[in-house]
């Protein structure tokens, strides 16, 4: 099935949509009975381990593991040797850009490394000390080669070049030279020379940012059994079990038939859950060992060898009339991708005016290899880097017009009937209702003290809808079980009962959500793009409502009554028919009871495409104080705002909200990779990557605005996980630049760098 | 006629046209439509591009609906974190 | 390296395990006693997942050698609900949807009750920085702080009754 709701089912006021049930899984989780990745243990399981790259870029010359497999309590080791060498082809249903040949070299370097923490080779053992040992063990010979991490310098002439045939895609002409570009991205509109022309202020400005971690506090895990007859099993922690089930078939060369993937509960994906690291290390030794096998990343190998996303730099030149009407803009985006094309570029470049109705503009996006980790999604991929730069310069241009931060972006923003930068036309959406109640906050109507700035940024996030299986069973007693295939990141579970409930009348309690393995419940694409609620939740609704059409038609017949005659209504079927007005309601209960009579089990799937995801826009206002004498940034006061059509349970969506906030916070003020001169990660741990702790952060106020459900969701829902990181970087530069009077271009805004503006203004 | 709207990804098979006009009631007859007009979109576009509907994103959808009237605008697929 | 007996109390209840000299109490809790609720988020005493109370004082599980566990009393999440009932602070928490992904949940639990036990009244400013040593990644800390909060309130009218 590949239709979708045209429209909103007409219903009657929403029960339980809207309200704030305790989530089903609340218990096991705040027990400790949950099982994240590192809790599932086999009987018999060895422990694996990787040996990743001392080198930023190197020639593999040589492999020698005969010393680690002499070592007793070794079972087997492996190497790119057990691994097809695949031939490059893009992956369905994920970004454009994933390309599998680079996946499974990220997995498992072949022939060179090409960043510090590379895998280049995996023990399995009895004992984890033994599985070091063995490590240590692994002679490998390398030629180093130049590396460069930095994306300016990797795209200058006569940089080291990480892959030889990369030849940058999106030019005019293929170009005769490889280089470490992958493509070109370009967006444009009217003719920018004329509206530079016509503008009467301009700003301009380079700004940067530095690569940021997902973060998430679960390091990634998995157990793996590869059984006799070919068969496998995987249990992970993952943003997708299907996903993880398609990328180790492709990788390890199986039918994806042969492999179940169980997911265990995730502690955190931010997108960099969205692929496999482990989990095809754990089947090939598996199969060569013939016992289970268990990986586990330390946090080190999280950040040397996972995630993060791109450093970039941002330039963004702005022209706008005397009142404030923005005519024309020019932006240019650079990423790095890490060691494989496939930075978020494409979006960010899409994102990156989306909030604006600008005449004339031109956005250029690079998309650029360096030696550092591969770069995975991360919370609205690339749209916060972009956003940082133009929300700051639209800071500036305010000021320069002496406009407030509020009335330039109402006096440019789009609307229905907009033509998005990005292509289409928007409709149903409602930006302005996100400033405007930001606009009359008791937050933007305070004033400020000294030491004291007040930012303000917006964002936009597209959001995806997808590809979603869901089944709704009825139990004998009348109770639900509801099967989806998307792990439980930030409290979905929740909301799918709520939608099944609100669909079937039942009381949220008589309905229990699972997540079930990729053997037990149809595919559904991963956990990601802020989907779940949107389009998983439209399956589950649409499978809640063939249960009641089924039983509407079961009562039908029990009552000898055309099916049309039949209404269900607060959980019960209620018979219309006038010559039949003795006929009581029959409950979901007494249907469940005689389900055996009346034509067996009651229970439904829909499998869909879901389309029509409905954009989310974002409206934030951060105050800070920056202290003269250390430079370190206080946030005194955070308010957010977004479109989310409808919230399902506004406690988890308020949650995203403010979970979006924090990591935007840590990524403006502290988080950064730092790169040594090798080309070596120097912080890869959270005493020095730094992360926002609860003593660094005030209260955070979200205000949900409801005024534009969306029109394709049967209960108005947009999807909300993603938009809330885009503005807080520029929310907080700008109210840290208005505190202390000089513009800061370059994140983060650590107290060495806020001290040394201070110190340079102060002359 | 659908109204398409194609953005730089396509130019190399457009020759640099931006807006025009081709027949389509459902996604995949737009699809062929389009590689007939240019040679070779139409793969390109199946692949790679997700179709805005009158506003609305359809990815991966052969059967969604088009008007005649309809807007389509060819933006890259979108991934998300 | 032979393993070294440890006998101890978990949870009330006394517990035996045998443990290298260099495994971390946090390993033994889960791989010995297979008490799987204390987790590991950073292995280095960074984030707080692992937090257990021991003596009456919260400690990082990953910091502490299984060996020193000997003759102490520990207590970890697995032991906050009683008799089938949750303790005050797990039942605000799941009212103020203070966890998303749930893996910062029991060390958060246990860190918030070490401080209630401490300062049954603490202000929002003493709740953030006890807590700072626990990093949430998916929360932003506002439900967790107001949860915590609650708690103590509860707490002490629990204690006037
Ligand atoms: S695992 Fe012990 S503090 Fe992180
Ligand atoms: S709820 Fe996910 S880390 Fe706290």
């Amino acid at each position: 099935m590949s239709e979708t709701l045209d429209k909103p089912a007409a219903k009657a006021p929403l029960t339980i949509v809207g309200t704030r049930p305790i989530r089903p899984d609340g218990a096991d989780k705040v027990t400790g009975r949950a099982a994240f990745g590192a809790d599932f243990h086999m009987p018999g399981q060895l422990v694996g381990r990787v040996l990743r790259s001392p080198h930023a870029h190197a020639r593999i010359v040589s492999i020698d593991t005969s010393k680690a497999k002499a070592l007793p309590g070794v079972k087997a080791i492996v190497t790119a040797a057990d691994f097809p060498d695949l031939a490059s082809e893009m992956v369905e249903g994920s970004e454009a850009s994933s390309d599998i040949r680079d996946l499974s070299l990220n997995v498992m370097a072949r022939h060179k490394v090409l960043y510090h923490g590379h895998a280049v080779a995996a023990v399995a053992a009895v004992s984890g000390d033994i599985a070091e040992e063995a490590l240590a063990r692994i002679k490998v010979t390398y030629e180093v080669l130049p590396h460069v991490t930095d994306v300016e310098e990797a795209m200058a002439p006569g940089a080291p070049l990480l892959h030889d045939h990369l030849f940058t895609e999106g030019l005019e002409a293929r170009p005769a030279q490889a280089s470490n570009i992958a493509r070109k991205h370009r967006f444009v509109r009217g003719d920018l020379a004329e509206g530079f022309a016509a503008a009467d202020v301009v700003v301009e400005r380079r700004y940067d940012t530095k690569a940021t971690h997902q973060g998430y506090i679960e390091p990634h895990a998995c157990v793996a059994a590869w059984g006799e007859d070919g068969r496998c099993d995987v249990w992970c922690s993952s943003q997708g079990q299907f996903t993880i089930r398609s990328y180790c078939a492709k990788v390890l060369g199986l039918e994806t038939s042969d492999i179940r993937v169980t997911p265990a509960e995730i502690g955190g994906g931010f997108g960099g859950k969205t692929t496999v690291y482990l989990e095809p290390l754990a089947l090939a030794l598996s199969r060569a060992s013939g016992h289970p096998v268990k990986m586990v990343m330390s946090r080190e190998e999280v950040f040397r060898a996972t995630g993060p996303t791109s450093g970039g730099v941002i330039e963004v030149k702005l022209g706008a009339k005397k009142d404030g009407t923005i005519v024309a803009a020019e932006v240019e985006l650079k990423f790095q991708a890490g060691a494989f094309p496939g930075s978020p570029v494409g979006t960010a470049a899409m994102t990156a005016l989306a909030c604006y109705d600008i005449p004339n503009f031109s956005i250029v996006g690079w998309d650029v290899v360096t030696n550092t980790p591969k770069t995975a999604a991360y919370r609205a991929p690339g749209a916060p880097i972009s956003a940082f730069g133009v929300e700051s310069a639209v800071d500036e241009l305010a000021q320069k017009l002496g406009l407030d931060a509020i009335a330039i972006r109402e006096k440019n923003a789009v609307r229905d009937g907009t033509k998005a930068s990005y292509g289409p036309t928007f409709q149903n959406i409602a930006y302005v209702d996100t400033l405007k109640v930001i606009k009359d906050s008791a937050h933007w109507n305070t004033p400020l003290g000294p030491n004291q700035g007040r930012g303000f940024a917006v964002g936009f996030w597209f959001n995806v809808g997808g590809e979603s299986t869901a089944a709704v069973h009825i139990g004998e007693d009348g109770s639900a079980v509801v099967v989806t295939g998307n792990p439980d990141i930030g409290g979905s579970r929740a909301s799918m009962a709520m939608m099944a409930a609100e669909t079937l009348g039942l009381p949220i309690e008589k309905v229990r959500p699972m997540i079930a393995d990729t053997n037990a419940i149809g595919y559904s694409m991963l956990t990601g793009g802020s989907r779940v609620t949107f389009a998983t939740g439209m399956a589950v609704v649409q499978a809640a409502e063939k249960v009641v059409a089924d039983l509407r038609g079961r009562a039908a017949k029990l009552w000898d009554v055309a099916a049309d005659q039949v209404v269900w209504q607060g959980g019960q079927a209620v018979c219309l028919d006038p010559a039949k007005a003795d006929k009581k309601p029959l409950t979901i209960e007494a249907l469940a009871a005689q389900s055996a009579r009346t034509g067996g089990p009651i229970s439904a799937q829909a499998a869909i495409n879901a389309q029509g995801p409905g954009p989310g826009f974002a409206a934030h206002l951060c105050d800070v104080e920056v202290d003269p004498e250390t430079g370190v940034v206080s946030v005194l006061r955070y308010t957010a705002s977004q479109d989310v059509g409808k919230a399902i349970h506004p406690s988890y969506v308020e949650g995203q909200v403010q979970g979006g906030v924090a990591q935007g916070v840590g990524w403006a003020l502290n988080e950064e990779y730092v790169f040594d001169a090798d080309g070596r990660m120097e912080n890869a741990g959270f005493l020095d990557y730094r992360m926002p702790v609860a003593s660094d952060l005030p209260m955070l106020d979200a205000i949900l605005v409801e005024t534009a459900p969306n029109p394709r969701h049967p209960f108005g829902a947009k999807g909300v996980g993603e938009v809330p990181i885009v503005p807080p970087l520029a929310a907080v530069a700008n109210a840290v630049s208005a505190a202390i009077g000089v513009r800061m271009p370059n994140l983060p805004l650590s107290p060495p760098k806020v001290l040394a503006a201070l110190d340079a203004k102060a002359g | 006629m659908a109204r398409v709207i194609a953005g730089s990804e396509c130019w190399p098979f457009t020759g640099g046209a931006s807006e025009f006009e081709v027949e389509g009631a459902t996604v995949r007859d737009l699809i062929a439509s389009l590689d007939a007009r240019f040679p070779g979109l139409g793969a390109f576009v199946d692949k790679r591009m997700a179709f805005a509907i009158d506003g609305e994103i359809h990815q991966d959808a052969w059967f969604s609906p088009i008007r005649p009237d309809s807007e389509v605008c060819l933006i890259p697929k979108i991934g998300g974190g | 390296m032979s393993k070294i007996h440890v006998t101890t109390t978990v949870n009330g209840d006394s517990a035996e395990f045998l443990a290298g000299p260099g495994v971390t109490l946090m390993d033994a809790l889960r791989d010995e006693l297979g008490l799987t609720g204390t987790k590991e988020g950073c292995g280095s005493g960074d984030c707080g997942a692992c937090s257990v109370i021991v003596d009456g004082r919260i400690v990082c599980s990953c910091l502490m050698l299984a060996p020193e566990a000997e003759g102490r009393r520990i207590e970890t999440i697995e032991g906050l609900a009683q008799g089938g009932q949750l303790h005050p602070l797990q039942q605000k928490f799941l009212e103020h949807a203070a966890l998303q992904c749930g893996f910062c949940t029991p060390g958060i639990l246990m860190a918030s009750k070490a401080l209630l036990d401490a300062n049954p009244d603490p202000t929002e400013t003493e709740a953030r920085y006890w807590l700072a040593g626990n990093l949430c990644r998916c929360t932003g800390y506002d439900k967790i702080i107001r949860a915590v909060m609650d708690a103590a309130a509860e707490l002490r009218q629990e204690r006037v009754a």
